[in-house]
């Protein structure tokens, strides 16, 4: 075939396709508010999943425990990771108020982060416990062994007395030493460093 | 490239058994009157005996070998063979790991992903229901918040581009719109966050502004044309463009609205930063603009003097790339390198500039700005912004000496 009868080939081709091709176009749907995919979820699906608490105390669960009962869950679960008394490791180190002045550890980058000194919300300690520990066997713990672990941990911390009996009322109000050190995200591009 | 130019005569013919035998090749070769004794022993070359047959999933070359660092005490984390890639993509076998507690295996058709709290319809999406909305595919970088902190304190000379920064890489995302989402289950306009809950046995959770669910948020089902690895987060994660890694949740189980946020563990305990007036910043999500030079770096070594191509990544977690300058004299003069096509928002980028070598000592650095106008710091500007103990978002200047042997190492203290 010459170049010129393939030009005509195409030129054939094209205006028998074209008026198809604006219809196609034109049959596209306009999406809609919803699509109507995925089910409702029942009440009980949110229930078994939903495990968040809150600051304020939401979602915290019914049960207690004491820094006594707690101590010794630590040592049956907790300890070989993070020592005998919540410092020795070799995993995160949990106890500690040190440095107890002045928050300096943008200055210092020796200093170990506890939840005495770092943690900003009493809550978010029965939260990561309740989701993620012990590592090797999350979600084994029971309300009563979790409370008592907190009330361990924020006794050690010397956060709470030794009597205090935590629960769904009482740990929501422990105010954390750190709790107003915490600052909002002041970067937002342009040439200033922050 | 053929190490054989000349092919046999065609009047000569070889039985496939021939070509596949490497003496029989050589006698061929004798017949043929080139009388190659020194060959005699060789195999024939790939040009001279047809190759492998094809196959159902391909294999790299065997003499390429890129392998992720792993490391951490639970062996939580891999770092990305920068050194090795090319362009701005990043191969999903190599893409960074950082688990929080390891990967979980799941089945794709037990998945299920629950949207509740403040929302109209509480509503749960099978990975087909996600697959059915209209699919989004893009192009960014994920980058650990804790990446590069071996370039702020207790740098070694001996670190390749992956130890210092291996912890960033770029894939092609696809998934559906988490705005899609939001709509379908109705988020009341009282919302102001949400919960990211992974499918892990960390339940893995982060509080995310509702902004940037409407914003560029996906549910990410795919990764560089195939489903996503499970180190990914398979069958579905979150991807929030241009933030922090951890904020992008692998292994998504459950989004939660709510008009405050939740202060889980990886908020408040970790991937905070502390600065130097006695606060911590928290939410800092957007990575900010970097840049680093992955050749010439330790461990690779400049055989001569004369011209060598200095190429390297830049990326912003606020948008494109505006440019990115190098200087092979520690910082004294900078001259813009040029960036390859395509240059795109939140994305790595790929940069380039020939270099002709003098065989002297010379300082190596690369120098990003972003589309806000954002300059890489130095080192010097970013301690003085956030304290030597600071945690995360380590983005200043890097530099790499090039010794007078050709040897690269790493950090200004050559």
């Amino acid at each position: 075939m010459t170049r010129l009868a393939l030009f005509k080939h195409a030129l054939i081709a094209l205006a028998a396709v074209a008026p198809l091709h604006v219809r196609q176009v034109s049959g596209r749907p306009v999406p809609p508010a919803r699509y109507g995919l995925g089910r409702p979820a029942t009440p009980q699906e949110i229930r078994a999943w939903d495990v968040s608490i809150m600051p304020d105390g939401t979602g915290l669960p019914a049960g207690s425990g004491t820094a006594v009962q707690g101590a010794a869950i630590f040592r049956q679960r907790c300890a070989r990771c993070h020592g005998a008394t919540g410092v020795e490791g070799p995993f995160d180190r949990l106890v500690g108020r040190a440095p107890t002045q002045g928050f300096p550890f943008g200055r210092d980058a020796s200093l170990v982060r506890t939840i005495g000194n770092y943690w900003p919300y009493s809550t978010t300690v029965y939260d990561y416990i309740d989701r993620a520990m012990p590592y090797d066997a999350p979600g084994s713990l029971k309300p009563n062994d979790i409370y008592g672990l907190v009330a361990f941990l924020l006794w050690r911390n010397e956060i709470i007395a030794d009597t205090a009996t935590m629960d769904a009322r009482t740990l929501p109000r422990v105010r954390m030493p750190a709790r107003d050190r915490f600052v909002r995200d002041n970067r937002h591009g342009g040439p200033e460093v922050r | 490239m053929s190490d054989q130019p000349h092919r046999p005569h065609d009047s000569v013919t070889l039985t496939r058994r021939d070509l596949v035998a490497g003496t029989a090749a050589a006698i061929g070769l004798a017949v043929l009157g080139r009388g190659a004794l020194a060959q005699a022993a060789a195999p024939p070359g790939p040009s001279r005996a047809p190759g492998g047959p094809a196959t159902p999933l391909g294999a790299r070359a065997p003499h390429e070998r890129p392998r992720r660092v792993v490391g951490g005490m639970n062996r939580e984390i891999s770092l990305t063979p920068l050194q090795d890639l090319r362009g701005i993509v990043t191969p999903s076998d190599l893409h960074y790991e950082r688990h929080h507690a390891g990967v979980p295996v799941i089945d794709p058709g037990a998945y299920k992903l629950l949207i509740h709290g403040m929302v109209d319809r509480p509503t749960v999406f099978d990975l087909q229901a996600l697959q059915r909305f209209p699919a989004v595919s893009r192009f960014h970088f994920l980058e650990c918040s804790g990446n590069g902190e071996s370039a702020y304190r207790g740098m070694r000379p001996d670190q390749s581009p992956q130890d210092v920064d291996g912890l960033t890489s770029t894939s092609e995302w696809t998934g559906v719109a988490l705005s899609t989402l939001m709509r379908e289950v109705g988020v009341h306009p009282r919302a102001t966050w949400f919960l990211a809950e992974g499918g892990d046995a960390a339940l893995m959770a982060r509080s995310i502004p509702v902004e940037k669910g409407r914003d560029d948020a996906m549910i990410a089902y795919g990764q560089n044309g195939e489903a996503l690895r499970p180190e990914q987060g398979y069958p579905a994660r979150l991807l929030l463009p241009g933030w922090e890694g951890n904020t992008n949740v692998k292994w998504i189980r459950r989004i939660e609205f709510a008009d405050r946020p939740f202060m889980t563990r990886d908020e408040t305990s970790k991937y905070t930063d502390p600065l130097p007036n006695g606060t911590a910043r928290i939410f800092s999500f957007v990575m900010d603009a970097k840049s680093v030079i992955t050749f010439p770096a330790y461990p690779a070594k400049l055989t001569d003097a004369g011209w060598w191509d200095i190429i390297g990544l830049a990326w912003s977690g606020r948008g494109r790339i505006a440019g990115v300058d190098v200087s092979t004299d520690g910082g004294r003069t900078w001259s813009p390198a040029a960036l390859e096509q395509p240059v795109l928002p939140k994305c790595h980028t790929r940069f380039s500039l020939p270099w002709k070598w003098n065989g002297r000592d010379a300082l190596l650095m690369s120098r990003a700005t972003d589309e806000t106008g954002y300059i890489q710091p130095t080192l010097a500007q970013l301690r003085a912004a956030r304290g030597s103990g600071t945690r995360y978002h380590f983005n200043h200047i890097r530099a790499w000496r090039v010794q007078p042997d050709g040897a690269v190492v790493f950090g200004l203290e050559g």
